[in-house]
């Protein structure tokens, strides 16, 4: 049992996961890699299946087929007790009848790791909770024990670390702080992090690699600026942040652009940033890269323009003032504009027009839903 | 404890199905044999019982397998009035139990919440009649109102009681021991409940423009049904069958006996067994049929 | 304002009368067992005196009962408490077929008046010949222990949160561990208090116990018989010393988790 582990984290590799439940499919068919000593974030809302992914990793569910590979090996049916795999669980899980220093133990007394007592006690020390070795788990806030969860886990220098949406119990302000910690601690240990969560901002903040998971399958996989500025599918393009999304007819195509009609007018996407090449096709750019102009802009091959619509709503949110611009037979659009200036730049009922860069549109896989035929 | 029998469940928190099999087998075989060896069968036995018939011989005491139901119409009319009597002191003694209860519970269960270790003390003297033989608190009312006692000579002296009224003997006197007797095991569900009891729910209905009274029934009263379903149940069962109280030998006469003391002299001392069983048999259907009623009634399916 | 003010008195009061009559027995159980009473009767008032307390097994057969009461009480505790949580476990953790045929045979032997399952045990044993005695006695108060240690235990499962059982499984710990480290210490107290009620149920129980006992005396049955003729002292003080034992005990230990408690709640 007091296997070594590999010291510096192992690869992952899931291979054609399937799980399913009496009366719904959890995972279609999930293949991932995430190489050893990365931070690795599984995105995805409720439902989505990434819980259970979790799950099958931990050993906590058997996939109903497929395999779970680490550091080159099949741990598919391999016991949790037996599996170089720790969790930090969402609700952190502490056993409330041990102390906080004999919670962080306990992983070692098992696996019969000599001196328990002040390697837990380091542990304690890394996530600053030393002081409160002799406490009990109830006796501790909602941070400490999220980090004593942590001590908990890293003590046993597990191949793969795994964090079931740790910091969702916390409130935003304690959330963002432990981001900090949280990916310091990565570095500092160089363990392999498989990180579970819903809020997108956690996921882009810390992770080296990000997987939007949707329905039990990953939509797109990347860097988080990759997959922010390039979002390849309409629920990517939806959940991981905000984004405005025309459909419409392919209708031009050159060496480098592609243009589509919506209401007669043509948005152009460049080539290599479409997914879609023919037939209907949904386009979309951000809120932040899109402007508006109280006189329609001269037309340019670079920019996209839509208007005249109008100023339906204008959300003040400190640091950007948000405007909701509706826009005949195109429909609802939003901007975002950077509070620079001292008032509003637009009010209420104003006409305007909208623009964009070509090289900031991108081009979909497929189309919203609504909008499939 | 074991109060909360008849309440409702609360969820467990992250239910996981677990697989079933062989484990699920191991942990619920031996003790549901348990309770159809000892629980069931002799229940079966009583039923059979109920149905033998004497011995040809005429021997005191012998009886021999039949199906003869004779036993049933016998008890039904030999026992009317026993029957009638257990299951109208219960009802009274139920009630009276509910009214001394229900104020007693509230009061350590919402009024004492801000203090939780007078909570649990005051709690501690509802449950501490159990640490002390039932049959001795029994005896000790007995000799507290026994005729002489010091306490009906003040009765008297007051005028309270006539020179010729006494307390023993009376089913005044046995509701009262059955009251007494069954008291905790009201008082402790509805205790559950009201303290269990969301108080900005009373305090939501007060800013509605409820008064106290309409706090009391539109609120209060519904959330606490459960503690008030258990508390009925867990002392209306057990009062039906008792035969102490009602005893000669305790607070009763022979014109206050119930159903409990025909079965226990049918049975011990007359060696009439099927009369016994029959009667045994007419009182758990009486109860199980009002239980289910009782229970469809105000809406508690989950009885365990 | 006034009649708020009225009813907030109102409703102490009452219950300090509910109490005072719960208590009025017990006080006078107590009190009787200091009376200088003289052979087997105990019924009026003789003089104070502590005599009783010193030679309790005085009158015959008391202290038998007394020990013959504690060892049913001991036998039936042990086997209802360890196959009344193996239930409660697999009730709450486990779904199967006829769950809700388990959880009706377990509601009925509480919707059972006792003197019904006292005479269907006797009639059992009578048809199968068993000779009533210890064995019998024991036989019933597991069957009517049972049930109540099932909800007791299982209330105390329903809290137990099955994650930690797999972060234990998480963190290394085989099947056994999991169970001996994380689910029984939680589990302790439902257990501990299921087992404390079934002994209480056991040593009060008269019912069930008078149909089975054959030539045993138990405790509530010395008590019973002597009824007619007069309870002597001596049962008194037995009955009062197992009484202020409990309430102290009970007492006790509420006062040290309080101020437990209250030392934790310090840190935060």
């Amino acid at each position: 049992m007091a296997k070594e582990f590999v010291p510096a984290g192992a690869d992952l590799e899931l291979r054609g996961i399937r799980k399913e439940f009496p009366g719904f499919t959890a995972i279609e068919n999930l293949d991932l890699q995430i190489p050893a000593g990365e931070f690795f974030a599984l995105l995805g809302p409720s439902g989505c299946g990434k819980t259970t992914t979790l799950r099958i990793i931990a050993g906590l569910e058997e996939p109903t087929s497929g395999q779970v590979m680490l550091g080159g090996q099949d741990v598919t049916f391999t016991k949790p007790h037996e599996r170089p795999v720790n969790t930090v669980f969402q609700s952190y899980a502490l056993f409330p009848h041990m102390s906080i220093l004999e919670n962080v133990a306990f992983g070692l007394r098992r696996r019969k790791i000599e001196n328990p007592i002040p390697k837990a006690m380091d542990a304690l020390n890394l996530v600053e909770l030393g002081y409160a070795a002799e406490r009990r788990p109830q006796q501790l806030s909602g941070g400490q024990q999220q980090r004593v969860a942590l001590a908990r886990a890293l003590v046993n220098r597990p191949s793969l670390l795994l964090l079931d949406e740790p910091l969702g119990a916390l409130d935003l302000k304690l959330r963002r702080q432990m981001q900090i910690e949280l990916k310091a601690i990565q570095m500092e240990v160089g363990l392999t992090f498989l990180h579970v969560t819903h809020d997108q901002e956690e996921a882009m903040d810390m992770a080296d690699t990000v997987a939007v998971m949707h329905k039990g399958r990953i939509e797109q996989m990347g860097a988080p600026e990759a997959l922010y500025e390039r979002p390849k599918t309409a629920f990517v393009a939806k959940f991981l942040g905000q984004s405005n999304i025309f459909v419409g007819q392919a209708v031009e195509s050159s060496a480098n652009s592609l243009a589509i009609e919506i209401a007669g007018t043509k948005l152009s996407v460049p080539k290599h940033r479409a997914e879609k090449q023919s037939g209907k096709i949904a386009l979309g750019v951000r809120p932040e890269k899109a402007f508006f102009h109280h006189e329609a802009p001269a037309t340019s091959p670079d920019l996209n323009i839509l208007g005249p619509g109008e100023i339906k709503d204008i959300r003040f949110t400190g640091v950007s003032n948000q405007y909701l611009i509706e826009i005949p037979n195109v429909g609802d659009l939003i901007v975002f504009a950077q509070n620079v200036g001292m008032s509003p730049v637009a009010e209420l009922g104003q006409q305007v027009w909208v623009s964009f860069k070509v090289e900031h549109t991108f081009g979909l896989s497929d189309l919203p839903a609504g909008d499939e035929d | 404890m074991a109060f909360a029998a008849f309440s409702s469940n609360k969820p467990a928190p992250n239910a996981a199905p677990m697989k079933s099999g062989k484990i699920v087998l191991a942990l619920l075989l031996p003790g549901l044999l348990y309770l159809a060896m000892f629980f069931m069968v002799p229940l079966a036995s009583l039923l059979v019982t109920s149905l033998e018939s004497p011995d040809p011989s005429g021997a005191i005491g012998q009886y021999v397998y039949a199906v003869d139901f004779s036993s049933y119409g016998n008890v039904i009319s030999r026992y009317f009035p026993q029957i009638l009597r257990s299951f109208g002191y219960a009802f009274a003694a139920t009630f009276f139990a509910l009214v001394i209860s229900y104020p007693l519970a509230y009061f350590i269960g919402v009024r004492l919440r801000t203090r939780p270790l007078i909570q649990k003390l005051t709690l501690t003297l509802v449950i501490a009649p159990f640490f002390i033989s039932f049959l001795l608190r029994t005896i000790a009312w007995k000799q507290i109102l026994s005729d002489n006692s010091p306490t009906l000579t003040f009765l008297r002296s007051i005028h309270l009681l006539g020179d010729n009224q006494f307390f023993l003997g009376t089913p005044f006197a046995v509701i009262w021991g059955l009251t007494y007797n069954f008291i905790p095991f009201m008082t402790l569900p509805l205790y559950t409940s009201l303290e269990r009891l969301d108080l900005r729910y009373l305090e939501a209905a007060g800013d509605l423009y409820a008064n106290p009274a309409q706090v009391f029934r539109k609120i209060t009263l519904p959330l606490t049904m459960p503690g008030v379903i258990s508390g009925t149940l867990l002392t209306f069962i057990p009062i039906t069958g008792d035969y102490v109280n009602a005893s000669r030998d305790f607070l009763g006469s022979s014109q206050t006996s119930m159903i409990g003391n025909m079965v226990q002299a049918d049975f011990l001392q007359n060696s009439d067994y099927p009369s016994a069983s029959a009667l045994s048999a007419i009182l758990m259907g009486v109860i199980l049929l009002l239980v289910t009623v009782y229970v469809r009634r105000t809406g508690t399916e989950d009885l365990l | 304002m006034k009649k708020l003010r009225l009813g907030r008195r109102i409703l102490p009061l009452y219950s300090l009368l509910a109490l005072v009559y719960l208590l009025i027995p017990i006080a006078y159980t107590i009190a009787f067992s200091f009376n200088n009473s003289k052979g087997r009767t105990n019924t009026t008032w003789q003089g104070f005196t502590f005599s009783k307390w010193g030679d309790v097994c005085n009158q015959a057969g008391i202290c038998e009962a007394f020990g013959n009461s504690l060892f049913i009480g001991a036998v039936s505790t042990l086997v209802a408490t360890v196959l009344g949580t193996a239930i409660a476990i697999a009730l709450v953790r486990y779904r199967f077929k006829f769950r809700s045929l388990v959880s009706l045979s377990l509601f009925l032997p509480m919707a059972t008046p006792e003197v019904v399952m006292g005479a269907g045990l006797a009639a059992l044993f009578f048809n199968l010949g068993a000779e009533q005695g210890f064995a019998t006695i024991i036989i019933s108060h597991v069957m009517f222990c049972l049930s109540f240690v099932v909800v007791t235990v299982k209330a105390r499962v329903q809290t137990l949160d099955p994650v930690l059982e797999e972060a234990g499984r998480d963190l290394y710990a085989n099947p056994a561990q999991v169970f001996w480290r994380i689910t029984f210490p939680l589990l302790l107290p439902g257990i501990v208090s299921a087992a404390l009620l079934s002994f209480a149920l056991s040593f009060d129980d008269f019912i069930i116990t008078y149909f089975n006992a054959g030539p045993v005396t138990t405790f509530p049955l010395l008590i019973y018989v002597a009824a007619s003729k007069g309870v002597p002292a001596e049962t008194n003080v037995i009955a009062s010393g197992v009484f202020l034992l409990a309430i102290f005990t009970v007492i006790g230990t509420q006062i040290a988790s309080n101020a437990r408690a209250r030392r934790h709640a310090k840190f935060n």
